[in-house]
Protein backbone atom coordinates (compact mmCIF):
# COMPACT_ATOMS: atom_id res chain seq x y z
CA UNK A 1 0.00 0.00 0.00
CA UNK A 2 1.29 3.43 -0.88
CA UNK A 3 1.46 6.16 1.71
CA UNK A 4 -1.22 8.02 -0.22
CA UNK A 5 -3.57 5.05 -0.09
CA UNK A 6 -2.93 4.60 3.61
CA UNK A 7 -3.76 8.22 4.34
CA UNK A 8 -6.96 7.98 2.36
CA UNK A 9 -8.05 4.81 4.15
CA UNK A 10 -7.36 6.38 7.54
CA UNK A 11 -9.29 9.51 6.63
CA UNK A 12 -12.26 7.43 5.47
CA UNK A 13 -12.14 5.46 8.70
CA UNK A 14 -12.16 8.62 10.80
CA UNK A 15 -15.15 9.91 8.89
CA UNK A 16 -17.01 6.64 9.41
CA UNK A 17 -16.23 6.56 13.15
CA UNK A 18 -17.34 10.18 13.59
CA UNK A 19 -20.82 8.95 12.70
CA UNK A 20 -20.60 6.14 15.28
CA UNK A 21 -19.55 8.67 17.93
CA UNK A 22 -22.45 10.97 17.22
CA UNK A 23 -24.92 8.10 17.06
CA UNK A 24 -23.77 6.58 20.37
CA UNK A 25 -24.14 9.87 22.18
CA UNK A 26 -27.45 10.59 20.51
CA UNK A 27 -28.80 7.17 21.53
CA UNK A 28 -27.54 7.50 25.08
CA UNK A 29 -28.88 11.06 25.27
CA UNK A 30 -25.68 11.89 27.14
CA UNK A 31 -21.94 11.84 26.60
CA UNK A 32 -19.12 14.03 25.37
CA UNK A 33 -19.13 14.75 21.64
CA UNK A 34 -16.68 17.69 21.56
CA UNK A 35 -13.55 15.93 22.81
CA UNK A 36 -14.45 12.66 21.09
CA UNK A 37 -14.56 14.39 17.73
CA UNK A 38 -11.35 16.29 18.38
CA UNK A 39 -9.31 13.16 19.14
CA UNK A 40 -10.75 10.65 16.68
CA UNK A 41 -8.30 11.35 13.85
CA UNK A 42 -5.37 10.66 16.16
CA UNK A 43 -7.06 7.51 17.52
CA UNK A 44 -7.48 6.27 13.97
CA UNK A 45 -3.82 6.99 13.27
CA UNK A 46 -2.90 5.00 16.37
CA UNK A 47 -5.21 2.02 16.01
CA UNK A 48 -5.16 1.59 12.22
CA UNK A 49 -1.55 2.48 11.59
CA UNK A 50 0.69 2.45 14.61
CA UNK A 51 -0.29 0.33 17.60
CA UNK A 52 1.01 -3.21 17.74
CA UNK A 53 -2.10 -4.91 19.06
CA UNK A 54 -4.18 -8.04 18.65
CA UNK A 55 -7.94 -7.57 19.09
CA UNK A 56 -8.27 -11.33 19.60
CA UNK A 57 -5.82 -11.15 22.49
CA UNK A 58 -6.49 -7.81 24.18
CA UNK A 59 -4.05 -8.45 27.03
CA UNK A 60 -1.24 -9.76 24.80
CA UNK A 61 1.87 -9.09 26.83
CA UNK A 62 3.92 -7.55 24.03
CA UNK A 63 1.18 -5.23 22.82
CA UNK A 64 1.52 -1.48 22.72
CA UNK A 65 -0.57 0.00 25.52
CA UNK A 66 -3.02 2.83 25.10
CA UNK A 67 -4.17 4.88 28.07
CA UNK A 68 -7.08 7.19 27.36
CA UNK A 69 -6.63 9.59 30.24
CA UNK A 70 -9.40 11.85 28.97
CA UNK A 71 -11.90 9.10 29.68
CA UNK A 72 -14.93 11.22 28.87
CA UNK A 73 -13.99 10.69 25.22
CA UNK A 74 -15.04 7.07 25.60
CA UNK A 75 -17.31 7.19 22.52
CA UNK A 76 -14.22 7.69 20.35
CA UNK A 77 -12.33 4.72 21.74
CA UNK A 78 -15.43 2.52 21.86
CA UNK A 79 -16.12 3.25 18.21
CA UNK A 80 -12.54 2.29 17.36
CA UNK A 81 -12.47 -0.86 19.51
CA UNK A 82 -15.78 -2.12 18.13
CA UNK A 83 -14.59 -1.54 14.60
CA UNK A 84 -11.33 -3.34 15.34
CA UNK A 85 -13.32 -6.32 16.59
CA UNK A 86 -12.58 -6.18 20.32
CA UNK A 87 -16.34 -6.52 20.81
CA UNK A 88 -19.37 -6.47 18.57
CA UNK A 89 -20.60 -3.27 17.07
CA UNK A 90 -24.02 -3.90 18.66
CA UNK A 91 -22.46 -3.02 22.02
CA UNK A 92 -22.24 0.59 20.88
CA UNK A 93 -26.04 0.76 21.13
CA UNK A 94 -25.80 0.07 24.86
CA UNK A 95 -23.42 2.92 25.58
CA UNK A 96 -24.16 4.42 29.03
CA UNK A 97 -27.13 2.10 29.55
CA UNK A 98 -27.81 0.06 32.65
CA UNK A 99 -26.70 -3.54 32.52
CA UNK A 100 -24.59 -3.00 29.40
CA UNK A 101 -20.83 -3.19 29.01
CA UNK A 102 -19.92 0.23 27.70
CA UNK A 103 -19.84 2.49 30.71
CA UNK A 104 -19.95 6.28 30.56
CA UNK A 105 -16.22 6.29 31.19
CA UNK A 106 -14.07 3.28 30.29
CA UNK A 107 -13.64 0.37 32.69
CA UNK A 108 -10.95 -2.29 32.56
CA UNK A 109 -13.40 -5.12 31.95
CA UNK A 110 -14.09 -3.81 28.44
CA UNK A 111 -11.79 -5.67 26.02
CA UNK A 112 -9.11 -3.38 24.65
CA UNK A 113 -9.32 -0.85 27.47
CA UNK A 114 -5.99 -0.38 29.24
CA UNK A 115 -7.07 2.36 31.62
CA UNK A 116 -10.26 3.21 33.47
CA UNK A 117 -10.46 6.95 32.99
CA UNK A 118 -12.96 9.54 34.03
CA UNK A 119 -10.97 11.43 36.63
CA UNK A 120 -8.71 13.83 34.75
CA UNK A 121 -5.02 14.03 35.55
CA UNK A 122 -4.51 10.36 36.38
CA UNK A 123 -3.77 8.57 33.13
CA UNK A 124 -0.24 9.84 32.65
CA UNK A 125 0.73 8.49 36.08
CA UNK A 126 -0.82 5.15 35.21
CA UNK A 127 1.06 5.14 31.92
CA UNK A 128 4.29 5.90 33.80
CA UNK A 129 3.65 2.80 35.92
CA UNK A 130 3.04 0.64 32.86
CA UNK A 131 6.13 2.03 31.16
CA UNK A 132 8.23 1.27 34.25
CA UNK A 133 6.87 -2.29 34.33
CA UNK A 134 7.57 -2.81 30.62
CA UNK A 135 11.15 -1.63 31.06
CA UNK A 136 11.58 -3.88 34.07
CA UNK A 137 10.19 -6.88 32.18
CA UNK A 138 12.15 -5.92 29.05
CA UNK A 139 8.96 -5.88 27.00
CA UNK A 140 9.76 -4.12 23.78
CA UNK A 141 6.57 -2.10 23.42
CA UNK A 142 5.45 1.50 23.63
CA UNK A 143 2.98 3.02 26.04
CA UNK A 144 0.75 5.73 24.58
CA UNK A 145 -1.35 8.01 26.72
CA UNK A 146 -3.81 10.59 25.47
CA UNK A 147 -4.54 13.59 27.67
CA UNK A 148 -6.61 16.72 27.18
CA UNK A 149 -5.31 20.26 27.34
CA UNK A 150 -7.74 21.32 30.06
CA UNK A 151 -6.58 18.21 31.88
CA UNK A 152 -3.07 19.62 32.20
CA UNK A 153 -4.48 22.12 34.69
CA UNK A 154 -4.33 19.18 37.10
CA UNK A 155 -1.02 19.39 38.98
CA UNK A 156 -0.61 15.63 39.00
CA UNK A 157 -0.01 15.70 35.23
CA UNK A 158 3.19 17.59 35.95
CA UNK A 159 4.17 15.18 38.71
CA UNK A 160 3.83 12.43 36.13
CA UNK A 161 5.66 14.44 33.50
CA UNK A 162 8.59 15.07 35.84
CA UNK A 163 8.78 11.42 36.88
CA UNK A 164 8.66 10.08 33.31
CA UNK A 165 11.69 12.17 32.39
CA UNK A 166 13.46 11.26 35.64
CA UNK A 167 12.95 7.55 35.00
CA UNK A 168 14.05 7.99 31.36
CA UNK A 169 10.87 6.46 29.96
CA UNK A 170 11.57 6.60 26.25
CA UNK A 171 8.89 3.95 25.81
CA UNK A 172 6.24 6.49 26.83
CA UNK A 173 4.49 8.71 24.29
CA UNK A 174 1.90 11.16 25.50
CA UNK A 175 -0.51 12.72 23.05
CA UNK A 176 -1.96 16.04 24.08
CA UNK A 177 -5.30 16.57 22.36
CA UNK A 178 -5.10 20.34 22.41
CA UNK A 179 -8.62 21.30 21.43
CA UNK A 180 -8.48 24.53 23.43
CA UNK A 181 -11.96 24.26 24.88
CA UNK A 182 -13.12 22.76 28.17
CA UNK A 183 -16.46 22.35 29.91
CA UNK A 184 -17.21 25.96 30.72
CA UNK A 185 -15.34 27.81 28.00
CA UNK A 186 -12.05 28.41 26.23
CA UNK A 187 -9.06 26.93 28.04
CA UNK A 188 -7.31 30.29 27.64
CA UNK A 189 -10.10 31.90 29.67
CA UNK A 190 -10.64 29.20 32.31
CA UNK A 191 -6.96 28.65 33.15
CA UNK A 192 -4.48 29.40 30.44
CA UNK A 193 -2.04 26.52 30.14
CA UNK A 194 0.43 28.77 28.35
CA UNK A 195 3.18 27.53 26.10
CA UNK A 196 2.82 23.80 26.54
CA UNK A 197 5.60 22.93 24.11
CA UNK A 198 8.07 24.91 26.19
CA UNK A 199 6.71 23.49 29.42
CA UNK A 200 7.04 19.84 28.38
CA UNK A 201 10.39 20.55 26.81
CA UNK A 202 11.55 22.11 30.07
CA UNK A 203 10.36 18.99 31.88
CA UNK A 204 12.75 16.95 29.74
CA UNK A 205 10.50 15.62 26.98
CA UNK A 206 10.85 15.42 23.22
CA UNK A 207 8.13 17.60 21.76
CA UNK A 208 6.42 17.09 18.42
CA UNK A 209 3.87 19.72 17.41
CA UNK A 210 1.29 18.88 14.74
CA UNK A 211 -2.16 19.57 13.35
CA UNK A 212 -4.12 16.73 14.91
CA UNK A 213 -6.66 16.54 12.10
CA UNK A 214 -4.12 16.37 9.29
CA UNK A 215 -3.65 12.64 8.71
CA UNK A 216 -0.26 12.88 6.96
CA UNK A 217 1.05 14.86 9.94
CA UNK A 218 -0.46 12.36 12.38
CA UNK A 219 1.14 9.41 10.61
CA UNK A 220 4.47 11.17 10.40
CA UNK A 221 4.45 12.04 14.10
CA UNK A 222 3.39 8.53 15.12
CA UNK A 223 6.16 7.06 12.97
CA UNK A 224 8.75 9.39 14.43
CA UNK A 225 7.89 9.36 18.15
CA UNK A 226 8.67 5.72 19.03
CA UNK A 227 11.91 5.85 17.04
CA UNK A 228 13.44 8.68 19.04
CA UNK A 229 14.51 6.41 21.93
CA UNK A 230 16.87 9.00 23.34
CA UNK A 231 16.17 8.19 27.00
CA UNK A 232 13.47 10.84 26.98
CA UNK A 233 9.69 10.47 26.86
CA UNK A 234 7.95 12.11 23.93
CA UNK A 235 4.85 14.27 23.73
CA UNK A 236 2.92 14.86 20.54
CA UNK A 237 1.05 18.12 20.85
CA UNK A 238 -1.93 17.46 18.66
CA UNK A 239 -3.54 20.79 17.83
CA UNK A 240 -7.19 20.08 17.25
CA UNK A 241 -10.63 21.63 17.16
CA UNK A 242 -13.20 20.55 19.69
CA UNK A 243 -16.22 19.06 17.93
CA UNK A 244 -14.31 18.83 14.62
CA UNK A 245 -16.48 17.81 11.69
CA UNK A 246 -19.80 19.14 12.98
CA UNK A 247 -19.88 22.89 12.41
CA UNK A 248 -22.12 23.89 15.30
CA UNK A 249 -20.13 21.78 17.74
CA UNK A 250 -16.76 23.12 16.66
CA UNK A 251 -14.99 25.09 19.41
CA UNK A 252 -18.32 25.20 21.22
CA UNK A 253 -17.97 24.36 24.90
CA UNK A 254 -21.72 23.74 25.12
CA UNK A 255 -21.04 20.44 23.33
CA UNK A 256 -18.31 19.37 25.72
CA UNK A 257 -20.73 17.11 27.56
CA UNK A 258 -24.09 17.41 25.85
CA UNK A 259 -25.84 15.04 23.47
CA UNK A 260 -27.31 16.37 20.24
CA UNK A 261 -31.10 16.58 20.07
CA UNK A 262 -33.04 15.08 17.13
CA UNK A 263 -32.50 18.08 14.91
CA UNK A 264 -28.84 18.47 15.83
CA UNK A 265 -28.18 14.77 15.31
CA UNK A 266 -29.73 14.85 11.85
CA UNK A 267 -27.76 17.93 10.86
CA UNK A 268 -24.56 16.57 12.40
CA UNK A 269 -24.81 13.29 10.53
CA UNK A 270 -25.46 15.13 7.28
CA UNK A 271 -22.42 17.30 7.82
CA UNK A 272 -20.19 14.34 8.56
CA UNK A 273 -21.55 12.57 5.49
CA UNK A 274 -20.58 15.58 3.42
CA UNK A 275 -16.98 15.66 4.64
CA UNK A 276 -14.63 15.58 1.68
CA UNK A 277 -11.85 13.45 3.16
CA UNK A 278 -9.36 14.63 0.56
CA UNK A 279 -9.64 18.19 1.81
CA UNK A 280 -10.24 17.39 5.48
CA UNK A 281 -7.63 18.58 7.95
CA UNK B 1 12.97 -11.92 80.16
CA UNK B 2 13.58 -8.53 78.67
CA UNK B 3 10.78 -7.35 76.40
CA UNK B 4 11.89 -6.79 72.82
CA UNK B 5 10.74 -3.57 71.22
CA UNK B 6 10.47 -2.58 67.59
CA UNK B 7 8.27 -0.32 65.49
CA UNK B 8 5.70 -1.71 63.08
CA UNK B 9 7.45 0.18 60.27
CA UNK B 10 10.60 -1.83 61.06
CA UNK B 11 8.61 -4.99 60.47
CA UNK B 12 7.36 -3.57 57.19
CA UNK B 13 10.85 -2.82 55.93
CA UNK B 14 12.24 -6.17 57.03
CA UNK B 15 9.46 -8.22 55.49
CA UNK B 16 9.42 -6.22 52.26
CA UNK B 17 13.12 -6.96 51.83
CA UNK B 18 12.57 -10.67 52.52
CA UNK B 19 9.62 -10.80 50.15
CA UNK B 20 11.75 -9.10 47.51
CA UNK B 21 14.31 -11.88 47.83
CA UNK B 22 11.69 -14.59 47.35
CA UNK B 23 9.58 -12.96 44.68
CA UNK B 24 11.14 -11.03 41.78
CA UNK B 25 7.71 -9.69 40.90
CA UNK B 26 7.60 -7.51 44.01
CA UNK B 27 8.26 -3.80 43.42
CA UNK B 28 8.19 -0.84 45.78
CA UNK B 29 7.70 2.90 45.51
CA UNK B 30 8.16 5.69 47.99
CA UNK B 31 7.62 9.43 48.08
CA UNK B 32 10.91 10.59 49.60
CA UNK B 33 10.27 8.96 52.96
CA UNK B 34 11.94 5.59 52.38
CA UNK B 35 14.19 6.04 55.40
CA UNK B 36 11.18 6.69 57.63
CA UNK B 37 8.96 3.98 56.15
CA UNK B 38 11.89 1.52 56.01
CA UNK B 39 11.24 0.77 52.35
CA UNK B 40 14.91 1.76 51.99
CA UNK B 41 15.93 -1.77 53.06
CA UNK B 42 14.29 -3.01 49.87
CA UNK B 43 15.53 -0.03 47.84
CA UNK B 44 19.18 -0.70 48.73
CA UNK B 45 19.00 -4.38 47.88
CA UNK B 46 16.82 -4.05 44.78
CA UNK B 47 17.45 -0.64 43.20
CA UNK B 48 15.96 -1.81 39.88
CA UNK B 49 12.68 -2.72 41.52
CA UNK B 50 12.42 0.36 43.71
CA UNK B 51 11.04 3.56 42.23
CA UNK B 52 11.75 6.88 43.83
CA UNK B 53 8.73 9.04 43.05
CA UNK B 54 9.72 12.25 44.81
CA UNK B 55 7.35 14.23 46.98
CA UNK B 56 4.42 13.49 44.70
CA UNK B 57 1.98 11.05 46.24
CA UNK B 58 -0.69 11.25 43.56
CA UNK B 59 1.74 10.26 40.85
CA UNK B 60 3.17 7.55 43.08
CA UNK B 61 -0.24 5.93 43.46
CA UNK B 62 -1.03 6.33 39.77
CA UNK B 63 2.28 4.72 38.80
CA UNK B 64 1.80 2.02 41.43
CA UNK B 65 -1.53 1.21 39.80
CA UNK B 66 0.06 1.04 36.36
CA UNK B 67 2.68 -1.37 37.69
CA UNK B 68 -0.03 -3.49 39.31
CA UNK B 69 -2.02 -3.49 36.07
CA UNK B 70 1.14 -4.87 34.46
CA UNK B 71 1.23 -7.79 36.89
CA UNK B 72 3.59 -6.47 39.53
CA UNK B 73 3.05 -6.95 43.25
CA UNK B 74 3.27 -3.35 44.35
CA UNK B 75 4.04 -1.85 47.74
CA UNK B 76 3.76 1.94 47.90
CA UNK B 77 4.73 3.65 51.12
CA UNK B 78 4.73 7.12 52.60
CA UNK B 79 3.39 8.72 55.75
CA UNK B 80 -0.21 7.72 56.44
CA UNK B 81 -1.31 11.33 56.33
CA UNK B 82 0.36 12.05 52.99
CA UNK B 83 -1.07 8.94 51.39
CA UNK B 84 -4.36 10.75 51.80
CA UNK B 85 -3.11 13.37 49.32
CA UNK B 86 -3.62 10.69 46.69
CA UNK B 87 -7.03 9.64 47.97
CA UNK B 88 -8.93 10.23 44.77
CA UNK B 89 -6.20 8.41 42.80
CA UNK B 90 -6.64 5.49 45.17
CA UNK B 91 -10.39 5.71 44.75
CA UNK B 92 -10.55 6.05 40.99
CA UNK B 93 -7.65 3.88 39.92
CA UNK B 94 -6.72 1.45 42.67
CA UNK B 95 -9.91 0.46 44.47
CA UNK B 96 -12.28 1.00 41.55
CA UNK B 97 -10.21 -1.42 39.46
CA UNK B 98 -9.32 -3.80 42.32
CA UNK B 99 -5.66 -3.36 41.47
CA UNK B 100 -3.02 -5.15 43.47
CA UNK B 101 -1.52 -2.14 45.22
CA UNK B 102 -0.52 -2.34 48.85
CA UNK B 103 -0.48 1.14 50.32
CA UNK B 104 1.59 1.39 53.49
CA UNK B 105 1.07 4.49 55.61
CA UNK B 106 3.57 5.04 58.37
CA UNK B 107 3.65 7.48 61.28
CA UNK B 108 -0.07 7.05 61.86
CA UNK B 109 -1.87 8.43 64.88
CA UNK B 110 -1.00 11.02 67.50
CA UNK B 111 1.85 8.75 68.67
CA UNK B 112 3.77 10.37 65.84
CA UNK B 113 4.24 13.03 68.49
CA UNK B 114 6.39 16.11 68.19
CA UNK B 115 5.68 16.82 64.51
CA UNK B 116 2.19 17.80 65.54
CA UNK B 117 -1.18 17.86 63.81
CA UNK B 118 0.09 17.90 60.22
CA UNK B 119 1.75 14.50 60.51
CA UNK B 120 -0.70 12.78 62.86
CA UNK B 121 -3.09 10.84 60.63
CA UNK B 122 -6.25 10.23 62.65
CA UNK B 123 -8.69 9.78 59.80
CA UNK B 124 -6.90 7.38 57.45
CA UNK B 125 -8.72 4.25 58.59
CA UNK B 126 -12.05 5.98 58.06
CA UNK B 127 -11.03 7.21 54.65
CA UNK B 128 -9.73 3.88 53.33
CA UNK B 129 -12.47 1.85 54.98
CA UNK B 130 -15.04 3.71 52.90
CA UNK B 131 -13.52 2.47 49.64
CA UNK B 132 -15.09 -0.67 48.15
CA UNK B 133 -12.59 -3.53 47.60
CA UNK B 134 -10.08 -1.99 50.02
CA UNK B 135 -8.71 -4.07 52.90
CA UNK B 136 -7.62 -2.02 55.94
CA UNK B 137 -5.04 -3.56 58.23
CA UNK B 138 -3.11 -2.36 61.25
CA UNK B 139 -0.40 -4.37 62.99
CA UNK B 140 0.26 -3.93 66.70
CA UNK B 141 3.89 -5.00 66.67
CA UNK B 142 6.72 -5.56 64.24
CA UNK B 143 6.14 -9.31 63.94
CA UNK B 144 2.53 -8.73 63.02
CA UNK B 145 3.64 -6.11 60.51
CA UNK B 146 5.94 -8.66 58.90
CA UNK B 147 3.18 -11.23 58.76
CA UNK B 148 0.80 -8.73 57.16
CA UNK B 149 3.38 -7.81 54.50
CA UNK B 150 3.87 -11.49 53.65
CA UNK B 151 0.14 -12.16 53.70
CA UNK B 152 -0.46 -9.26 51.33
CA UNK B 153 2.15 -10.70 49.00
CA UNK B 154 -0.29 -13.56 48.31
CA UNK B 155 -3.38 -11.37 48.39
CA UNK B 156 -4.70 -10.00 45.11
CA UNK B 157 -6.40 -6.67 45.62
CA UNK B 158 -6.03 -3.20 47.07
CA UNK B 159 -5.06 -2.75 50.68
CA UNK B 160 -4.05 -0.13 53.17
CA UNK B 161 -1.64 -1.05 55.94
CA UNK B 162 -1.32 1.41 58.80
CA UNK B 163 2.05 1.61 60.55
CA UNK B 164 3.64 3.57 63.35
CA UNK B 165 6.80 5.48 64.15
CA UNK B 166 7.66 4.36 67.66
CA UNK B 167 8.97 1.06 69.01
CA UNK B 168 6.36 -0.98 70.85
CA UNK B 169 6.71 -4.26 72.75
CA UNK B 170 6.87 -7.28 70.47
CA UNK B 171 4.05 -9.44 71.78
CA UNK B 172 3.89 -11.96 68.97
CA UNK B 173 6.14 -14.97 68.40
CA UNK B 174 7.79 -15.45 65.03
CA UNK B 175 5.43 -18.39 64.40
CA UNK B 176 2.34 -16.14 64.77
CA UNK B 177 -0.12 -16.53 61.91
CA UNK B 178 -1.96 -13.46 60.69
CA UNK B 179 -5.27 -14.05 58.99
CA UNK B 180 -7.18 -11.33 57.20
CA UNK B 181 -10.63 -10.86 58.71
CA UNK B 182 -9.71 -12.35 62.06
CA UNK B 183 -9.27 -10.82 65.48
CA UNK B 184 -6.98 -12.28 68.10
CA UNK B 185 -7.96 -12.75 71.74
CA UNK B 186 -4.86 -11.81 73.71
CA UNK B 187 -6.39 -12.06 77.15
CA UNK B 188 -9.48 -13.82 78.42
CA UNK B 189 -12.01 -11.99 80.61
CA UNK B 190 -15.65 -11.88 81.61
CA UNK B 191 -16.83 -8.37 82.61
CA UNK B 192 -15.97 -6.46 79.48
CA UNK B 193 -14.17 -6.70 76.17
CA UNK B 194 -11.72 -4.23 74.66
CA UNK B 195 -11.28 -4.42 70.92
CA UNK B 196 -8.03 -2.58 70.27
CA UNK B 197 -5.92 -1.98 67.21
CA UNK B 198 -2.36 -0.85 66.53
CA UNK B 199 -0.44 0.84 69.29
CA UNK B 200 -3.47 0.86 71.58
CA UNK B 201 -3.30 -2.92 71.88
CA UNK B 202 -0.43 -2.40 74.31
CA UNK B 203 -2.29 0.24 76.29
CA UNK B 204 -5.32 -2.05 76.40
CA UNK B 205 -3.21 -4.92 77.75
CA UNK B 206 -1.77 -2.66 80.45
CA UNK B 207 -5.21 -1.34 81.31
CA UNK B 208 -6.42 -4.92 81.74
CA UNK B 209 -3.70 -5.44 84.36
CA UNK B 210 -4.78 -2.31 86.20
CA UNK B 211 -8.39 -3.51 86.08
CA UNK B 212 -7.40 -6.92 87.49
CA UNK B 213 -6.54 -5.11 90.71
CA UNK B 214 -10.05 -3.69 90.73
CA UNK B 215 -11.48 -7.15 90.19
CA UNK B 216 -12.59 -6.39 86.70
CA UNK B 217 -11.75 -9.08 84.17
CA UNK B 218 -11.59 -7.82 80.61
CA UNK B 219 -11.01 -9.59 77.35
CA UNK B 220 -8.33 -7.88 75.30
CA UNK B 221 -8.71 -8.47 71.59
CA UNK B 222 -6.20 -7.40 68.95
CA UNK B 223 -7.95 -6.28 65.76
CA UNK B 224 -5.32 -6.11 62.99
CA UNK B 225 -7.97 -6.56 60.31
CA UNK B 226 -10.34 -3.62 60.43
CA UNK B 227 -11.74 -4.42 57.02
CA UNK B 228 -12.73 -7.17 56.60
CA UNK B 229 -13.68 -7.36 60.26
CA UNK B 230 -14.22 -10.36 62.49
CA UNK B 231 -17.99 -10.11 62.91
CA UNK B 232 -18.35 -13.45 64.70
CA UNK B 233 -15.75 -12.65 67.32
CA UNK B 234 -17.22 -9.22 68.00
CA UNK B 235 -20.75 -10.57 68.40
CA UNK B 236 -19.66 -13.54 70.53
CA UNK B 237 -17.70 -11.45 72.98
CA UNK B 238 -20.42 -8.79 73.09
CA UNK B 239 -22.89 -11.54 74.02
CA UNK B 240 -20.59 -12.82 76.73
CA UNK B 241 -19.85 -9.46 78.33
CA UNK B 242 -22.55 -7.00 77.28
CA UNK B 243 -19.84 -4.44 77.76
CA UNK B 244 -17.87 -3.48 74.66
CA UNK B 245 -15.05 -0.96 74.46
CA UNK B 246 -12.97 -0.07 71.42
CA UNK B 247 -9.55 1.56 71.59
CA UNK B 248 -7.54 3.12 68.78
CA UNK B 249 -5.13 5.96 68.05
CA UNK B 250 -7.54 7.38 65.47
CA UNK B 251 -10.64 9.49 65.38
CA UNK B 252 -13.61 7.67 66.92
CA UNK B 253 -15.48 8.70 63.78
CA UNK B 254 -15.01 6.08 61.09
CA UNK B 255 -12.29 3.97 62.68
CA UNK B 256 -12.34 0.66 64.53
CA UNK B 257 -14.94 2.04 66.94
CA UNK B 258 -17.29 2.74 64.09
CA UNK B 259 -16.58 -0.61 62.45
CA UNK B 260 -17.41 -2.46 65.68
CA UNK B 261 -20.48 -0.30 66.22
CA UNK B 262 -21.70 -1.19 62.72
CA UNK B 263 -21.33 -4.90 63.47
CA UNK B 264 -23.10 -4.62 66.81
CA UNK B 265 -25.84 -2.37 65.53
CA UNK B 266 -26.82 -4.95 62.92
CA UNK B 267 -26.20 -8.11 64.94
CA UNK B 268 -26.31 -7.53 68.65
CA UNK B 269 -27.27 -3.99 69.62
CA UNK B 270 -25.69 -3.00 72.90
CA UNK B 271 -24.21 0.06 74.55
CA UNK B 272 -20.55 0.50 73.79
CA UNK B 273 -17.70 2.92 74.47
CA UNK B 274 -15.30 4.19 71.82
CA UNK B 275 -11.87 5.26 73.04
CA UNK B 276 -9.88 7.31 70.58
CA UNK B 277 -9.56 10.91 69.43
CA UNK B 278 -12.94 12.47 70.17
CA UNK B 279 -13.29 14.11 66.77
CA UNK B 280 -10.45 16.54 67.45
CA UNK B 281 -6.87 17.05 66.26
CA UNK B 282 -4.14 16.72 68.86
CA UNK B 283 -0.92 18.77 69.14
CA UNK B 284 2.87 18.46 69.42
CA UNK B 285 4.33 16.60 72.36
CA UNK B 286 5.94 13.39 73.45
CA UNK B 287 3.84 10.37 72.49
CA UNK B 288 3.24 9.25 76.09
CA UNK B 289 2.28 12.79 77.13
CA UNK B 290 -0.15 12.96 74.23
CA UNK B 291 -1.66 9.58 75.06
CA UNK B 292 -2.20 10.78 78.65
CA UNK B 293 -3.73 14.10 77.61
CA UNK B 294 -6.01 12.61 74.98
CA UNK B 295 -7.12 9.65 77.07
CA UNK B 296 -5.34 6.93 75.13
CA UNK B 297 -2.96 5.66 77.82
CA UNK B 298 -3.55 2.54 79.91
CA UNK B 299 -4.60 4.49 83.02
CA UNK B 300 -7.15 6.59 81.14
CA UNK B 301 -8.52 3.50 79.42
CA UNK B 302 -8.79 1.66 82.75
CA UNK B 303 -10.62 4.61 84.34
CA UNK B 304 -12.97 4.82 81.41
CA UNK B 305 -13.71 1.13 81.62
CA UNK B 306 -14.30 1.28 85.39
CA UNK B 307 -16.87 4.04 84.89
CA UNK B 308 -18.45 2.11 82.04
CA UNK B 309 -18.61 -1.21 83.91
CA UNK B 310 -20.05 0.39 87.04
CA UNK B 311 -22.77 2.05 84.94
CA UNK B 312 -23.60 -1.31 83.44
CA UNK B 313 -24.25 -2.44 87.06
Amino acid sequence: MTKKDLILILKQKAKELRKDILTMIYNAKSGHPGGSLSCIDMLVGLYYHKLRIDPKNPLWQNRDRFVLSKGHCSPAIYAVLADKGYFTKSELGGFRMIGRMLQGHPELNTPGIDFAGGALGQGTSFAVGIALACKLDKINCNVYAMIGDGETQEGAVWEASMSAAFHKLDNLIVILDKNQVQQTGKTKEIMDIGNVAMKWNAFGWNVIDINGHDMPQIVKALDKAPKLKNKKPTIIISNTIKGKGVSFMESNHKFHGKAPNDEEYKRGMEEIEKIDVKKFK
Amino acid sequence: MEIQKAATRDGYGKALLELGKINPNVVALDADLSDSTRSEYFAKQFPDRFFSMGIAEQNMIGAAAGLAFSGKIVYASTFAVFSERAYEFVRNIVSRNKLNVKIAGSHAGIATGEDGKSAQAIEDIAAYRALPNMAVLQPCDSIEAEKIVFSLGDYRGPSYMRMHRNPVPTIHNPDYKFEMGKGEVLKQGKDAVIFATGTLVHEALKSAEILENENIQVYVVNMPSIKPIDTNLIVNLARKTNCVITAEDHNVVGGLGSAVAEVLGENYPCIMKRIGLQDIYAESGKPDELYRRYGLDAESIAEEIMRFVSKKG
